[in-house]
């Protein structure tokens, strides 16, 4: 690959003032940079320096986390480019215990010097809080992995796919909108590469190299006559993949209504339907208020997994630890512990799974350095388990953490997040099609719109991207202005079919927000499409002026 | 050294400049330092110290502009970013949509910055968290919060002449206190630019005050209510409309587009007691005078007595519509009244008093429809009183129907975003009809 072609069109616009509003972004970089790899000999040296600093000072646990952070956005509307920028946010964060509590400092000076002044700087933290009181940290045992590593399997890196070819499928997919039709079009590819040292006080020292992709558009057509507007986004996930997402294959796509994507994305086909989909949805029929059967397809189920059971299940939630932001869980220990909770029917499997392929919470060791794993969250209906980390293991009575500690950068502390949580397949044979087929009145719902969930995970509210009425087994038409409330534990009691593992499909979402100060991580959800009974449904038109 | 005087972030400019030699250039340079403090269950769960300063520059050749970033200050690692952007530049396609870079202009020097704040340490943080524990040990709740100060400066230079530099300070502080049975919950929030202002301890009190007043919360049916909008609820609600922008309104996809096309600016959009404005040199909320593409700030009316006065253009649309730019608000201050929440509480006859709201998301942008929740304190109010403490609803409403749904507005206060963090000035306020859709068992 030449030089020139991969750096062509990066650095348009005005510079980090055009860079999208994403936190921890870092610096601007030339691209062939992202190319370079820092030499983990070097990495476990610079470690050490921290390590032994913070023991020197009197920790009794410390980790250094050395992490470069890249980041890549083609974004483009109508017939044009706004803004190629490639990012790097390069730097140290280190974590330790001392009198038994946590303290935590970052810096981007990253020199043995630099790292242990930080590590001091860490343990000054951490003795200034112990004297506020509190219980002292207690962290499940973890035995040191050595020197170990750990790389996203994926077929072609985003990062060396010149952008020329980037900028080209976003302008043709913009085209083939404006042609069907479209008022407007904005289309994004977000590439992201971190490359993230561990070391620990435990003896791992481990290097990982994690890619994600996602490729999004969004398409808008408007009645300036009748004064409204409507849009469709696209039904890519991002995902756990190199470039390779981006090539269509006919086996990778589910044929319906509307194309559907399992781990090839064809956006060209997407945009499409996208276009033709915005103008129906103006015309289309505002929905009767009132109870439904809904038929819920993986590209809209997903976010309905992450707000009301990967939420509820995270055991710092649980504790009240989150209370001041995101809030507590109704899966309470005693919940729990009485292991005859029945969280939802006896359909609904749930697993939380930090080593599935393709997915975006997949990694080899978390960000405390504990190797990942699949567990099962709820069994047949009955809840089983939480998501938890070295410090929070004890209390759920395991003698080692769940792998679930991340931080979104090297200047962000790590915490309890979301590993991939997903509902599993129907075991019996069961295709979207047959299950439509028995659905006398209900909406079958594409795609993912708006979301909200209280703080303690009982009542929800989603919209979508697709509505379509079923009556009497059959699709009569779209609908607009969707969208579904119910009580968490309600809704999945009411989960009556879930269609095999032929209709197997992730989502997921970049942006998962929790902790103070707020850090963003990326978690996929995985389903079959899913039938749940007597569902209510609200009208959301409204009229201002 | 991440925060720079004006005197050695001009003579740092200056001499990165003088290595450019590309047509227009602009170099800029930030930092800040800061830190935080977070706690749960009556003890510290994490806390940081972070400081970080970093140098942009943008060179331009006609419409292709390239951008490099450092964080290195050496001589030869400034000529090496000034020699990448060029690269970067020459490299890039036109942009149809770039502006050429704006000459001097005399910004005044903003009032955001406050040395007090600025002198903010691990153990003061720790010491203020320890007022907040001090309340609910002695109530005998449990406190969850979070406590963040940071001191930044931004300074920009360009070949045109340009020199701006601001250097500003910011402290948020919020408390929820829950009881051990997870049946009671209140919650406080406060922003200020001066660390003095901030009160742990009574905003503590006042957060441990709605959660006993909480305890015992009935359920009563959701439907159409009169309610009292406390600040921190309002301004979670109200953010969402903050945006006056006049490229996607006359692209007709925006809640200020018109049927049959064009805008409505001028038009009386909401209740003739609402007036939105922002000033830089507002005491309270203060900001930068400059925006980062060289355009002053100045105080700019956006809706006045309910009539939308301004839209905000960008350089580029202002120009390709023949207007003059706006930059759109660097604060929003909502003019209130002189009611306190008591007298507007007083003066109702039936409704539901609303302590904070949560997880508010667009449902429909056209009419800006909005769902969310009530949480940390809902109260149902009769005959002038506080009665009995209800549970919390889901809402389905637009602040553009809840406007022009207005009754009465209270005394502005400082109030900030429980999701964006950003500060606002906004009244408590009073609103007829506000549509609670279904009811939550969140405590």
């Amino acid at each position: 690959m030449r030089r020139r072609d991969f750096i062509y069109l990066s650095g348009i616009g005005a510079g980090a003032m055009m860079l999208p509003s994403l936190s921890g972004l870092g610096k601007s970089i030339d691209p062939m940079q992202a190319l370079e790899t820092v030499d983990p000999r070097i990495k476990k040296e610079l470690a050490d320096a921290g390590l032994n600093a913070a023991k020197a000072d009197g920790a009794s646990y410390a980790d250094v986390r050395i992490g470069r952070y890249l980041n890549q956005f083609v974004i483009t509307r109508e017939n044009r480019v706004l803004n190629v920028a490639n990012t790097e946010s390069y730097g140290v964060g280190i974590r330790v215990i001392a009198n038994g509590c946590w303290g935590f400092a970052a810096t981007n000076e990253v020199t043995k010097e630099g790292i242990a002044k930080t590590a001091k700087r860490a343990v000054a933290v951490a003795k200034a809080n112990a004297k506020i009181g509190g219980a002292p940290v207690q962290l499940a045992p973890q035995k040191g992995y050595g020197e170990v590593s750990w790389k996203t399997p994926i077929e072609k890196n985003a990062f060396e796919v010149p952008i020329k070819e980037k900028v080209d499928l976003l302008l043709s997919a913009n085209a083939a909108a404006m042609e069907g039709g479209a008022n407007f079009v904005n289309s994004l590819l977000f590439a992201v590469n971190e490359q993230k040292y561990f070391a620990s006080t435990d003896g791992s020292y481990i290097d990982q190299d994690v890619h994600r992709l996602y490729p999004t558009f969004n398409v808008t057509k408007i009645d300036s006559a009748k004064g409204a507007f409507e849009s469709r986004r696209s039904l890519s996930a991002p995902v756990g993949m190199g470039y390779e997402y981006l090539t269509p294959l006919a086996s990778e796509t589910i044929q319906g209504i509307t194309p559907r994507y399992k781990k090839r994305y064809n956006m060209l086909e997407d945009i499409k339907f996208a276009t033709k989909q915005a103008g129906e949805k103006l015309s289309a029929k505002s929905v009767e208020p009132g109870k439904y059967d809904l038929v819920l397809d993986p590209s809209h189920l997903w976010l309905t997994i992450h707000e009301s059971v990967g939420h509820p299940t995270e055991l710092d939630r649980v504790l009240g630890y989150e209370a001041n932001f995101a809030g507590t869980s109704f899966l309470t220990l005693d919940k729990w512990k009485s292991g005859d909770f029945h969280f939802g029917s006896k359909n609904v499997n749930i697993v939380g799974d930090k080593t599935q392929v393709g997915s975006l919470g997949a990694v080899g060791y978390d960000d405390e350095g504990v190797k990942c794993k699949k567990w099962d969250i709820i069994k047949d209906g009955i809840l089983v388990n939480y998501q938890a980390i070295r410090d929070q293991a004890h209390i759920i009575g395991l003698n080692e953490s769940q792998g679930c500690c991340y931080a979104q950068s090297w200047q962000d502390v790590q915490f309890q997040r979301m590993p991939n949580v997903s509902l599993q397949p129907g075991k019996a044979q069961l295709s979207v099609d047959d299950m439509i087929k028995n659905v006398e009145k209900g909406i079958y719902i594409v795609g993912d719109g708006s979301f909200s969930i209280d703080q303690q995970r009982y009542n929800f509210q989603f919209g979508g991207q697709l509505f379509y009425e079923i009556k009497d087994g059959k699709i009569a038409g779209m609908l607009n202005d969707v969208a579904y409330q119910a009580n968490t534990q309600e809704f999945w009691n009411s989960c009556v079919q879930v269609c095999d593992d032929r209709d197997y499909r992730l989502g997921g979402s970049f942006n998962d927000g929790k902790g103070q100060p707020s850090q963003s991580s990326a978690v996929s959800h995985g389903s079959s499409t899913t039938r749940f009974n007597g569902v209510n449904v609200i009208n959301t038109k409204r009229k201002i002026g | 050294m991440p925060i720079y005087t004006k005197e050695d972030a001009q003579a740092l400019l200056k001499k990165v400049l003088s290595y450019s030699k590309a047509e227009e250039c602009e170099v800029s340079l930030g930092g800040s330092e800061g830190g935080n403090i977070r706690y749960a269950l009556n003890a510290v769960s994490t806390a940081g110290d972070v400081s970080t300063v970093g140098l942009a520059v943008t060179s331009v050749y006609g419409k292709k502009a390239g951008t490099a970033t450092i964080d290195e200050f050496d001589d030869a690692a400034l000529e090496r970013v000034v020699r990448r952007s060029e690269e970067l530049a020459q490299l890039a396609p036109e942009n149809p949509e770039y502006m050429p870079m704006l000459g001097p202009s005399d910004f005044p020097e903003s009032i955001t910055y406050n040395a007090n704040t600025a002198a903010m340490t691990p153990s003061s943080r720790a010491e203020m968290v320890g007022k907040s524990l001090e309340v609910t040990k002695a109530a005998n709740l449990n406190a969850a919060g979070y406590l963040e100060n940071s001191t930044g400066f931004s300074a920009v230079m360009n070949s045109k002449g340009l020199f701006a530099y601001n250097k500003s300070s910011d402290v948020t502080f919020s408390v929820t206190t829950r009881n051990e049975a997870g049946t009671a919950s209140g919650y406080a929030a406060r922003g200020y630019t001066d660390v003095s202002k901030l009160d742990t301890y009574t905003a503590t009190k006042i957060a441990a005050s709605k959660a006993n007043g909480s305890l015992g919360a009935r359920a009563i049916e959701p439907g159409k209510y009169t309610v009292i909008l406390e600040p921190v609820a309002a301004t979670y609600m109200l953010e969402n409309m903050f945006r006056f922008d006049a490229r996607s309104a006359e692209e007709g996809r925006s809640f200020l587009s018109k049927k049959g096309g064009g805008t409505r600016l001028g038009e009386q959009l909401v209740d003739p007691k609402v007036t939105i404005y922002s000033d830089p040199f507002n005491p309270d909320l203060p900001s930068s005078t400059w925006t980062g593409d060289g355009l002053p700030r100045e105080k700019t009316m956006w809706i006045d007595k309910g009539v939308v006065k301004n839209l905000s253009y960008s350089r580029y649309w202002a120009e390709k519509k023949g207007v003059k730019p706006l930059p759109g608000p660097g604060n929003i201050i909502m003019e209130g009244g002189d009611a306190t929440i008591e007298d507007l509480i007083k003066s109702t006859e039936r409704g539901i008093l609303v302590s904070r709201l949560w997880y508010i998301r667009m449902v429909d942008p056209q009419s800006l429809l909005l769902t969310g929740l009530t949480r940390d304190g809902t109260f149902y109010i009769e005959n002038g009183k506080i009665k009995f403490p209800v549970k919390n609803f889901r809402f389905n409403e637009s602040p553009i129907i809840m406007l022009n749904n207005l009754e009465a507005l209270g005394k502005q206060e400082r109030s900030i975003s429980v999701e964006s963090y950003r500060s606002y000035l906004i009244p408590p306020m009073k609103i007829r009809d506000f549509t609670f859709s279904s009811l939550s068992d969140a405590v």
